[in-house]
């Protein structure tokens, strides 16, 4: 594996470099360093699939370069030196064809077209999941309209729109496998930087493999149409050290607070329609219909990634989240004052 | 009848006939090539709508987190843009450009079936406004919204009842299914016609590349037409009788409704390229001074073309959970299908090569479509690749890969071709001034856009988003994309403009103003209702040439 990728990675780091001169390569400079990877850049991998997927695709590249430099050079020096020249009208030689010349100019792109798909057939069988190595970390995804349910079956952790996981490091490899669902429509799951996207399809069960490389948070969304809101359908990856992970897990598993402090606010969760869409542990909301959130302020963002979490954005977003996310599921609450900051002060005791 | 008492047939008199009179002689009339521009001309009323659709989407993308549209409107625009653009603007001027030509070319003095091309146009237009009617009278329920909102593939199960209430996705659904029984009936008559009315001498290897083009084209619209019509009912059955084909909730497939449409889909791709392809076959020769270089090569080739079209449409479906094996396979059929597009682009380089050039406005507008074409088939083989496809798939990428199709493929040789068989229609030229101003504004403003489109693709940026996140790197590509639009619109307005002003004042024709070799160019401008006045004999695949130079005549050497 690691020799191949060597071998692979001297001839793609020649056109790499004559592909420099192109746009492309300059992109990686976007987004580097940050905590936060603001630009999801394809060319900027943090991850073995996207990885393996970028060094293909310079193979691509060059090779496509190549044949644009030569086909549309002949159509320019064709163009200039073939124009019609100012009085001469005559007519030019009438050559109908050679048959030497239009074999050549087939047997030629049949060899490139056999070594592009040689390169592409041998990278679909490395990366395409099959079966999962036995401590890869387990994740099932649900893709509802329009936020993401995030499950991990082994850890007994429940979340949302945000997808922890620990860094793989050359001593302790440890990929991620997602198992892909739909509660509703087509969606598909896209971190650039991570892989490639894999459809989330109901009534079917698909697999895709993550393995980053280094930690920070990687931004992606849903990148198959799925309705009214889906531009508002945003990913992160918060990709932490194992420690730091298992602490996050930990912190999850936990059950959801119950200060005293804010019992008003809690009673008015309990007994409003929050209960029907929303999971809280430890009180009767077990909808499944919203995000669960016994851990809501653990998490950034809210509307999978509409506002940011702050107080005043989750008091607005109770209070009506069409203003955040036309068209969203959840209908606006039309609590008076009083009860609106009670209920958002118990909304944010929710750690 | 009277024409034919006047004796050779000229661009009539300037008679005053009521208006009445001519609206009722062009809905009433059967003859191919009053319905040849028709179906051009309802083509480009539908272009510029959907054109000014993209325009909205394009203000409304122009900036980060913008409210200039809501979603569900831009979420109607793109549907209807999309929809309009494959089936209301690419169609239509498929067969007004076949039908206008095919039987000017093979020396035929009307389709076969003339009463059934008037049924297939009328049903054409009558799709495409009930399509269109859905802006005023698709909601069914309130709050249901209006126009269809799916997208134009219209994915299950976002088409199911649950998902799209109301009436938008019937109107969807209908609108296309009529037009395109429309649509399977004219190519139906524009094959029986190719196949049974060709002239004396016109066998098969002496046809126009065209004409071979048209009936391939016609062939592939009849058999893939056919899956996009059955799934359309399935999902009628689903949507009405309680069907479950693709009703994910009751055991139904999501894949199903994918595989029906791009059955359809990807060879419908092929379909709108096609003509471009043979109208570039009939402009390059003619403007080169050489006849088309490797004749029956090129014919191999777009036969070829037709039958892999129908083996590579999951190439569309590579993020949906495919097989290794048959993600491989696709790939195969997929990269093979460059190879006939290949030897097409290298026999027009070749035809060129050695020529005199001649770069009147149908040369420019083709010679930018061979520029274009070469970038968007690399891109396409980007696609192909499917592991780069699992990055590039539903991005901006395609986005930016389908319009080097469509627009630097198919619409630059639909101009080519106005500007090129327009005297034959009317009698007069276009003006190649305003001609010159259309092509390099409307050029550099395509490049500017579609150009910049791909980068944003690269960088995570998904299609079929209403707004983006500010500081994504997306920002001033977007900005430049939606600039490159209202470079195009101006471009488009001297088009316009040319076409009205030449419609009244261009300069007379003449019955072969390109000192062109097919049979079109031997009749006057515009042709008499019955095309020749005696049917043409041919012996070569130039029978002007042949006349031209009866010194040096093709038949020679064919």
């Amino acid at each position: 594996m690691q020799g191949r990728q060597v071998a692979r990675a001297r001839v793609t780091g020649a056109i790499a470099a004559a592909f420099a001169i192109v746009a492309v390569p300059a992109m990686s400079a976007f987004g580097a360093d940050d905590a936060v990877r603001a630009v999801p850049n394809m060319f900027a991998p943090v991850s073995t699939p996207a990885n393996t997927i970028r060094e293909l695709s310079f193979l691509v590249l060059g090779i496509s370069a190549g044949i644009f430099v030569v086909v549309s050079g002949v159509l320019f020096w064709c163009v200039y030196r073939y124009r019609q020249q100012p009085g001469d009208d005559r007519e030019p030689p009438q050559v109908y064809g050679s048959n030497p010349i239009e074999w050549a100019w087939t047997i030629v792109p049949v060899l490139i077209v056999l070594i592009l798909f040689l390169a592409t057939a041998r990278t679909i069988n490395e990366l395409q999941a099959s079966e999962v190595p036995p401590n890869a970390l387990k994740v099932t995804i649900v893709g509802h309209q329009w936020w993401w349910e995030i499950r991990y079956p082994d850890l007994g952790v429940v979340t949302a729109n945000e997808l922890h996981l620990p860094v793989s490091s050359a001593d302790t490899k440890r990929p991620t496998y997602l198992t892909l669902e739909s509660q509703d429509v087509i969606h598909s799951f896209w971190i650039p930087q991570l892989a490639g996207k894999t459809d989330v399809v109901p009534n079917r069960r698909n697999l895709m493999w993550v393995e980053p490389t280094e930690t920070g948070t990687f931004l992606g969304q849903c990148a198959e149409y799925c309705g009214t809101q889906h531009a508002k359908m945003l990913l992160r990856v918060m990709v932490h050290e194992p420690a730091d992970f298992e602490r996050w897990a930990a912190t999850q598993r936990k059950p959801a607070t119950t200060d005293t402090a804010v019992a008003e606010g809690r009673a008015i969760f309990q007994s409003t329609a929050c209960i029907n869409c929303h999971t809280l542990d430890g009180t009767n909301a077990d909808g499944r219909f919203g995000p669960d959130l016994s851990h809501l302020m653990s998490r950034t963002t809210i509307g999978a990634g509409a506002a940011t979490n702050t107080r005043d954005n989750l008091r607005a977003w109770v209070d009506d989240p069409h203003q955040f996310k036309p068209g969203v599921l959840m209908p606006a609450m039309k609590l008076d004052t009083p009860e609106l900051d009670k209920l958002t002060a118990f909304l944010l005791s929710l750690e | 009848m009277t024409v034919l008492d006047e004796g050779i047939a000229r661009p009539r008199p300037a008679e005053r006939v009521s208006a009445w009179v001519t609206v009722h002689d062009w809905a009433t009339t059967v003859d191919h090539k009053k319905l040849g521009v028709m179906y051009i001309s309802s083509a480009l009323v539908f272009f510029l709508i959907a054109g000014l659709e993209a325009s909205l989407m394009r203000i409304q993308l122009a900036v980060p987190n913008n409210d200039f549209l809501p979603p569900t409107t831009f979420n109607r625009l793109f549907t209807m843009h999309g929809t309009t653009m494959v089936f209301l603007v690419g169609m239509p001027m498929f067969f007004g450009f076949a039908n206008y030509l095919t039987p000017l070319m093979i020396g035929a003095r009307d389709l076969a079936f003339p009463r059934l091309n008037s049924f297939g146009f009328w049903l054409f237009l009558f799709g495409g406004l009930l399509l269109y009617f859905s802006f005023l009278g698709g909601a069914g329920l309130y709050g249901a919204g209006t126009a269809p909102d799916v997208g134009w593939f219209a994915y299950s199960p976002l088409t199911g009842r649950a998902f799209s209430r109301g009436n938008s996705t019937d109107y969807w659904i209908l609108g296309i299914l009529v037009s395109g029984l429309g649509s399977t009936a004219t190519a139906l008559n524009i094959a029986t016609t190719i196949i049974t009315m060709r002239c004396p001498g016109m066998t098969w290897g002496k046809m126009p590349l065209f004409v071979w083009l048209m009936l391939v084209n016609c062939l592939l619209t009849l058999i893939i037409l056919t899956p996009l019509t059955a799934a359309q009912v399935m999902l009628l059955f689903d949507r009405f009788l309680g069907a479950h084909f693709f009703d994910t909730q009751a055991g139904g497939s999501a894949v199903l409704w994918q595989h029906f449409f791009w059955f359809f889909g990807h060879p419908e791709v092929y379909v709108l390229i096609l003509p471009a392809f043979a109208i570039a076959n009939e402009i390059v020769p003619v403007f080169s001074r050489k006849p088309l270089f490797g004749y029956p090569f090129m014919v191999g080739a777009t036969v070829m073309i037709g039958f892999i079209s129908m083996s590579v449409w999951a190439h569309h479906m590579f993020v949906v959970g495919l097989s290794a094996a048959a993600n491989t396979f696709f790939t195969a059929s997929t990269m093979a299908i460059a190879v006939p597009t290949g030897i097409k682009i290298f026999n027009w380089l070749g035809t060129m090569y050695g020529g005199k050039i001649r770069f009147k406005m149908p040369m420019l507008w083709c010679t930018a479509f061979l520029f274009s074409f070469v970038i968007a088939g690399l891109t396409g083989v980007m696609l192909a690749v499917v592991p780069w496809d699992w990055q590039l798939s539903d991005s901006y990428f395609v986005v930016a890969h389908f319009h080097f199709v469509l627009i630097g493929g198919l619409l630059f040789n639909i101009f080519a071709a106005i500007y090129y068989w327009f005297p034959k229609v009317t009698g007069r030229m276009l003006d190649e001034k305003l001609g010159r101003l259309h092509f390099w504004i409307f050029t550099i403003g395509f490049y500017l856009t579609f150009t910049t489109m791909h980068f944003p693709g690269l960088l995570g940026m998904p299609r079929r988003i209403y707004t983006y996140e500010a500081g994504r790197g997306w920002d001033t590509l977007n900005l430049i994309t939606t600039l490159g639009v209202a470079v195009q619109a101006i471009g488009l307005l001297f088009f316009l403009w040319n076409v009205g002003r030449s419609l009244l004042r261009g300069d007379p024709a003449g019955d072969d103003p390109w000192d062109a070799w097919t049979l079109e160019w031997s009749t006057t401008s515009p042709p008499p209702d019955y095309n020749f006045e005696t049917v043409p004999v041919v012996h070569s695949r130039r029978p002007l040439w042949d006349l031209k130079h009866p010194e040096d005549p093709d038949w020679k050497y064919e």
